[in-house]
């Protein structure tokens, strides 16, 4: 994987980092001069994972999010999110659309089904009380086709 | 993100705006909730005309008030979604609860 540009952040556990994570992330990928819809997929994509991370991975409790974003050859964006959290004893039964543990709080149960729709490539990672990480990946631009 | 809430005759029009995330969608539930308790619509239609952006959060809000308005025999209806909010919306399947309408 050659990395062409890379940054990192990492930020509380905080509904109202939310924003700033989807916001910081985009700010990146604006150098791939991504078109509106394919900055709104980015946005939302990291929204959801980052959701994930404060809602289910640190659930009562606080920790760390980080979040790796890298520029790769031929226009592709790499973005990981990662958290040190719960993690998830089914990552399968997780992914289904519309499953959720915390129907409560109206959680509709969608976050990776936009994640896979929304970004090419989608790959969950983790481990029962050692945390989840999350890598997406999406072509900008159409310069292969 | 905030909302303004107008109450008709029958029906209630809350026009939100700005960002709906996991953040704001608590707070937006609790207004639109309380709008609702008080006077008993027979529909409540959700304005999306001033979103600039929406997750998978917004579809839970919306699931959300479905279920309150169906407890009453009321409807759900969802005005003016950006192309991006309704990407959203279209992959939920949330128009077989609430029908999307541009006005």
């Amino acid at each position: 994987m050659k990395v062409e540009n890379e940054m990192k952040i990492a930020f509380k556990s905080l509904s109202s980092n939310e924003g700033f994570a989807r916001t910081a992330v985009c700010a990146f990928a604006a150098m791939l001069d991504p078109n509106m819809e394919e900055i709104s997929d980015i946005r939302t994509a990291v929204s959801e994972a980052v959701t994930n991370c404060i809602v289910h991975g640190y659930r009562n409790t606080c920790g760390t999010v980080e979040i790796t974003a890298r520029i790769l050859k031929d226009n592709e964006l790499y973005i990981k999110i990662k958290d040190k959290g719960c993690g998830i004893p089914d990552i399968r039964q997780a992914m289904e659309p519309l499953f959720t543990t915390a129907p409560c709080e109206e959680r509709a149960g969608l976050g990776f089904a936009v994640m896979e729709s929304f970004m090419d490539s989608l790959r969950v990672t983790s481990s029962p009380g050692k945390g989840t990480s999350v890598i997406m990946r999406k072509k900008i631009g159409n310069i292969d086709e | 993100m905030s909302v303004k809430i107008s109450i008709e005759k029958n029906r209630i029009i809350a026009y939100l705006s700005g960002e709906i995330d996991h953040h704001s969608a608590l707070l937006l539930r609790q207004e639109i909730d309380l709008a609702v308790r008080e006077n008993n619509p027979s529909e409540l239609i959700l304005d999306f005309s001033e979103v600039s952006f929406m997750d998978s959060s917004g579809i839970g809000l919306v699931m959300g008030r479905y279920r309150v308005m169906n407890e009453s025999g009321g409807t759900v209806t969802i005005h003016n979604p950006s192309p991006n909010i309704k990407k959203v919306m279209k992959l939920s399947g949330i128009e077989k609860l609430a029908s999307i309408n541009n006005v």
